[in-house]
């Protein structure tokens, strides 16, 4: 046994790094605290008022689209400002994810098409798309494309209880006329949902077993349309369609699309699907061409090599960088105000902070808000990418 | 460590920085710069747009153009800086700009909160709205459930508001950024209604495919909107140079001072109203801090009040005469301070 020779304090480098650190992050937080120090007293020095004090105030001006929300001009508050653009915020970030994974992942696996033709149009749409500023591919498609093209209300589109015009896209909204109906048609599906689930575990033990394959998900698709529909009969047919009304100006009633949510929806699902698509061939073209063939010599159909060889082996490559796309696109959705759509930063961060002036609350809370979505997006998607990750053995 | 440490100390001194800009005077600024920075809209006809020279042009470019003039004896010497209606008052309280004349309306909460001092109107304004011709609308009071476009976070939007909810209807906004964007929504079909200052719509709509006789701008004024030049808080000998020097542009042109006449007024003014105004008489700008002929440069070089409107608004359509923007002297409520 050696004995261990006792370092001086001083010499352990250990030691000496915790010192140093400790300093460092004492010297950053004095940083930011004389910043946000000289911040106040300059701004009690202009007689700027700040604080918190104006969210119970009643906001007085209107706010036109609040889906979920009730914003009801002279009651609501600028907190319910706040709210309803966080919801706004989330409603396009929602819908441009889903329809920007949809058309990236079919657009990055057609640039893969043997087809000259269709895999070139795949290559332009990327190449325009990705390296046009998305403001300007907004601002094009709300004013130069969709607001000279549509419609006024009066002329508006027709497509059955559809209309289509310079303000958006009406539709009929399902309205619960009769609530116990409506139960015993929820109780129902409820029960349908239960034995699909049952059906769908025996006829996987009966795959195991046997080998024989069931099209399970066509089969309950089916049952869940037609079967859902029945129900609804047997229920009692317990909701109304409220369908717009042309009125004076434009539509009432119903459920609306305007127009700004939809060039917003449109321009950022466009761009962002392009970088996707970059994504996706790159994650197909990572899995090697050993595997799909040992799929085949295992005589899987060219399907099933691609559900269950090729698809979870890329994923593994696109998830990740498609992560950052998401986030890119939540914090995009902020151009919104471009073409007058009431997200976050257009009603919060532009007129609330216009009408109040109180700028360091105001900015300070829209970048928590977005600090807030992107730190959840990138939770929920790495959870999802440390489940599909390869578990080595 | 090294790094954070360094952006640490760099942070600290930026916020030192930031405390001696606060302190100094604009005066001096402007003067050793050699150039005053102006915050204007940069994209409304009549107050502030580039001319095809892409000189800014307007009545609220001309008060810009006469401050200079009389800080600096030369009305070029001005930077424009187009601001948006959400940018104009950080870019003020921050030091971007020197002076604020973005067809601001003065109110009180602005007055007290922003840490801001408006000086005086160069323009009398009030919200209006407009709708195409063929619509058939007459009055304010049929446009119960229409779609409007507005420029957010404005005076104008709060107005709108109130009057509707007076009136017992309802409406959908339509926010845009600019007010070229809100004629453009407002063309395209993504409202039924443009609302604005009056002047802005009767600017608007010179700029309109259909021009000004495809629209109507209804009759009804909704609000007061005081338009003027604004300026930072704390600073009252630059708030006493912006104000003055509007006067002086409404005393020349209530004494009959133009910008052609001003030099054989000098030489032989009579009137020591006249004396005062362009320099031979009294230590007026001495008393402000700038030179004696402060006045004169503003008058020779910009026109008086009378000269600018003729030249900036009365181009877009807006008579003077008779209107509240006349002298007070002809049924307006012009009324400035004397020099003297």
């Amino acid at each position: 046994m050696t004995e261990r020779t006792r370092v001086p304090l001083h010499r352990d480098p250990k030691f000496r790094a915790l010192i140093i650190q400790v300093l460092a992050l004492g010297l950053v937080v004095y940083g930011f605290y004389s910043l946000f120090q000289t911040t106040v007293d300059n701004l009690v020095a202009r007689g700027i008022q700040t604080g918190t004090s104006f969210f119970d105030e009643v906001a007085p001006f209107q706010i036109g689209f609040s889906p979920f929300f009730d914003y009801k001009l002279g009651e609501s508050t600028y907190i319910d400002v706040f709210f309803v653009g966080i919801q706004n915020t989330i409603l396009v970030a929602v819908l441009g994810i889903v329809a920007a994974t949809i058309l990236g992942f079919f657009i990055g696996v057609i640039r893969l098409s043997p087809n000259w033709l269709i895999s070139r149009g795949a290559l332009a749409y990327i190449e325009i798309f990705r390296n046009v500023p998305l403001l300007l591919q907004i601002m094009f498609w709300n004013f130069a494309i969709f607001l000279p093209s549509l419609p006024a209300p009066k002329n508006s589109i027709e497509l059955g209880a559809f209309y289509l015009n310079a303000r958006g896209f009406h539709t009929p909204l399902p309205v619960i006329e009769n609530s116990t109906g409506f139960g015993i048609w929820i109780a129902l599906l409820a029960i349908l949902c239960l034995g699909l689930v049952v059906f769908a575990k025996r006829a996987k033990a009966r795959f195991e077993e046997t080998g024989q394959q069931l099209p399970v998900g066509l089969i309950s698709l089916a049952t869940i349309v037609g079967g859902g529909y029945i129900l609804y009969l047997i229920a009692g047919s317990p909701l109304i369609f409220d369908e717009p009304v042309l009125g004076r100006f434009n539509f009432k009633g119903g459920g609306q699309l305007p127009l700004p949510l939809f060039s917003l929806w449109f321009a950022l699902t466009l761009y962002t699907a392009a970088f996707i698509a970059e994504n996706v061939r790159a994650g197909i073209q990572s899995v090697s061409h050993g595997q799909n063939e040992a799929a085949h010599a295992l005589g899987l159909s060219r399907k099933d090599t691609v559900r269950l060889v090729t698809i979870p082996q890329a994923l593994r490559v696109i998830i990740p960088p498609t992560i950052s796309q998401y986030l890119n696109l939540t914090k995009n959705s902020s151009l919104a105000v471009a073409v007058g759509y009431e997200e976050l930063v257009a009603v919060w961060a532009g007129i609330t902070l216009n009408q109040t002036g109180q700028a360091l609350v105001i900015i300070g809370m829209t970048v928590a808000v977005y600090e807030c979505l992107s730190l959840f997006t990138s939770f929920v998607l790495n959870w999802y990418n440390k489940r599909i990750q390869l578990t080595e053995r | 460590m090294k790094l954070s440490a360094k952006i640490a100390t760099t942070l600290a001194a930026s916020a030192v920085a930031v405390a001696q800009v606060a302190s100094a005077g604009t005066l001096d600024d402007v003067k050793a710069r050699g150039e005053l920075k102006c915050g204007v809209s940069g994209g409304v006809p009549g107050f502030s747009a580039p001319d095809d020279a892409g000189r800014m042009q307007g009545i609220d470019a001309a008060v810009c153009d006469a401050i200079a003039a009389a800080v600096l004896g030369d009305a070029s010497k001005v930077t424009f800086i187009p601001l948006t209606a959400k940018e104009r008052f950080t870019a003020l309280a921050s030091g971007e700009v020197d002076v604020l004349s973005r067809n601001t309306t003065h109110t009180l909460t602005r007055e007290a909160s922003l840490g801001l001092n408006f000086t005086y109107y160069n323009y009398i304004d009030g919200q209006g709205f407009m709708v195409m011709k063929d619509s058939g609308i007459k009055s304010t009071l049929e446009l119960d459930g229409a779609s409007i476009c507005v420029q957010a976070g404005t005076t104008t939007e709060l107005n709108m508001a109130d009057y509707f909810r007076n009136n017992n209807m309802s409406f959908t906004p339509v926010g845009y950024e600019t007010s070229t964007q809100t004629r453009e929504g407002f063309e395209g079909g993504a409202c039924d209604v443009l609302t604005s200052d009056k002047s802005q719509l009767a600017a608007l709509s010179t700029e309109m495919k259909v021009g000004p006789e495809g629209v109507t701008i209804l009759p009804e004024t909704i609000s007061k909107e005081p338009l003027g030049p604004v300026v930072r808080q704390g600073d009252d000998q630059w708030m006493d140079i912006v104000a003055m020097t509007l006067y002086a542009l409404i005393n020349a042109e209530e004494l009959g001072i133009t910008s052609s006449n001003i030099d054989s007024l000098k030489a032989n003014p009579g009137n020591p109203n006249i004396a005062r105004l362009v320099g031979t008489e009294g230590n007026m700008g001495e008393l402000l801090g700038l030179g004696a002929d402060w006045s004169y440069n503003a008058i020779k070089q910009v026109g008086n009040y009378g000269e600018i409107y003729e030249r900036t608004v009365a181009k877009i359509g807006i008579p003077r005469a008779g209107s509240v923007n006349d002298l007070w002297t002809r049924g307006g409520i012009l009324y400035a301070p004397p020099i003297r």
